[in-house]
């Protein structure tokens, strides 16, 4: 069957997509926490304030069975309850702020197989961006990852969080332009 | 001086005509909208401008988050109940199903919707459209999809509204849907539209997509048989989520 289309987010999602705690994949405070974070930019440079991202990852142990309760609703008003913290979800989603930036508290991804390079998977949405965009975040470079292996050095580095202070990580996105990120496709 | 509809219709025509030609050459009808699409001023700066990479060995993208009754509530659904009154406008039924390349119904998935009231009013404070608010609509809802990959909401019909792109810019009426699949690389975000809009000539938001089969499939269709006597419209509308094809293989959740 042909797929349907895909449109821009527009500006308008911010009432509807975003939830408290929806950057919150791990307690905080938590001692194997960690926080990844970064800006999104424009072909010019600027810092976009409405995109949205999503996130997708590995448990600690590098399982992919993701549990429900992302999005937990309070079932008796409808509002938003947050995650248990007890059931690790591999789902987060946060929209830029006006500064164009963003930031998720998560625990690192496990490896999903031998040999395999843990990452975080990303999906970008944003007002102008008429179908979304995937990229990762790799928390290290390795030639063992095919991905990685294939790219130039400075294409390389677009998809390699760089370590902080207090376990931060710190990847920007570039839609467009001479850092522009490395976005993937999948067939 | 601001673009006019003139200067945005010979772009969008300009831009069709090439496709057509593409077409009439041998290439296969594009699925899927061009991210580089100058008429939508916004794209501009906001595409990649080097090819995207195909990436075979993915793991994390064959799979994706799961969604339960713990994330939504019946109440979600139903974007008419979720304030004391009665919201203004025409009272819509809209449903249909999610389905994977292969026509497997994708299950238990979620499906968000967002949108403007009757008066093509977002409750969003940065719309600034001087058409009213509803106090009784804000216009977000939520639902999973059901073992046949069944989606269901009750809604208001939306109103078209302006926008900055151009002098006189109107967006047709539409629904704004965000849907997952089994697989986060079958994520999907687009917008329905309603039958015979007079507005879709002049959109470029909805021309973004080249082909025209590929843009009807962004219409629902009006079905009387979804119609509730003395209560709602019924409009129908599947969705068929893209994937790597390592997705159509698996057996559906
Ligand atoms: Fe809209």
């Amino acid at each position: 069957m042909k797929p349907t289309p895909s449109q821009t987010v527009g500006p308008f999602y911010g009432y509807a997509l975003p939830y408290p705690g929806g950057g919150e994949l791990a307690p905080a405070g938590h001692p194997d926490a960690v926080v990844v974070h970064g800006f999104v930019y424009d072909g010019a440079g600027e810092p976009v304030p409405d995109a949205l991202l999503e996130f997708w990852q590995a448990d600690p142990g590098g399982g992919l069975d993701g549990e429900p309760g992302s999005m937990r609703k309070d079932q008796v008003n409808r509002s938003f309850a947050g995650r248990d913290l007890v059931r690790f979800t591999g789902f987060a989603r946060v929209a830029t702020d006006a500064d164009g930036q963003w930031a998720v508290r998560t625990f690192r991804p496990g490896a999903t197989g031998p040999g395999r390079v843990p990452y975080i998977s990303v999906c970008v949405f944003a007002r102008g961006l008429l179908h979304h965009l995937y990229t990762r975040i790799y928390f290290e470079d390795s030639a063992s990852d095919p991905l990685l292996a294939s790219l130039e050095p400075d294409r390389r580095a677009t998809l390699v969080a760089t370590a902080g202070p207090g376990g931060t990580h710190r990847l920007d996105i570039h839609l467009q332009g001479e850092r522009e990120t490395v976005f993937l496709e999948f067939r | 001086m601001p673009d006019s509809q003139g200067d945005i219709d010979r772009e969008i025509a300009d831009i069709a005509t090439a496709a057509a030609k593409a077409v009439a050459g041998g290439e296969p009808e594009p699925e899927h909208v061009s991210r580089d699409y100058p008429p939508y001023r916004s794209s501009v700066l906001r595409h990649p401008r080097l090819p995207l990479i195909l990436t075979e060995e993915a793991d994390t993208e064959l799979r994706g988050p799961v969604f339960g009754v713990t994330d939504v509530t019946e109440l979600d659904r139903d974007l008419t109940r979720h304030h004391p009154g009665e919201p203004l406008g025409e009272r819509i039924t809209v449903s249909g199903r999610v389905l994977d390349r292969s026509g497997r119904p994708v299950r238990g998935q979620l499906v968000e919707v967002w949108q403007a009231n009757a008066s093509g009013r977002y409750a969003h404070d940065r719309d600034q459209h001087p058409a009213p608010l509803d106090p009784n609509f804000t216009g977000t809802g939520r639902c999973l999809t059901d073992d046949e990959g069944r989606y269901h909401f009750t809604t208001i019909k939306p109103g078209a509204y302006p926008w900055r792109n151009h002098v006189n810019a109107w967006r047709p009426a539409h629904i704004h849907f965000s849907v997952f699949g089994t697989a986060f690389a079958q994520r999907l975000v687009t917008q329905m539209y309603f039958p015979n809009d007079p507005l879709f000539r002049y959109d470029p938001i909805f021309n973004s997509v080249p082909s025209e089969s590929a843009r009807q499939r962004m219409i629902a269709a009006y079905d009387h048989d979804l119609s509730s006597p003395e209560w709602s419209l019924g409009y129908r509308w599947d969705i068929v989520l893209d994937g790597p094809s390592a997705t159509w293989m698996e057996e559906g959740r």
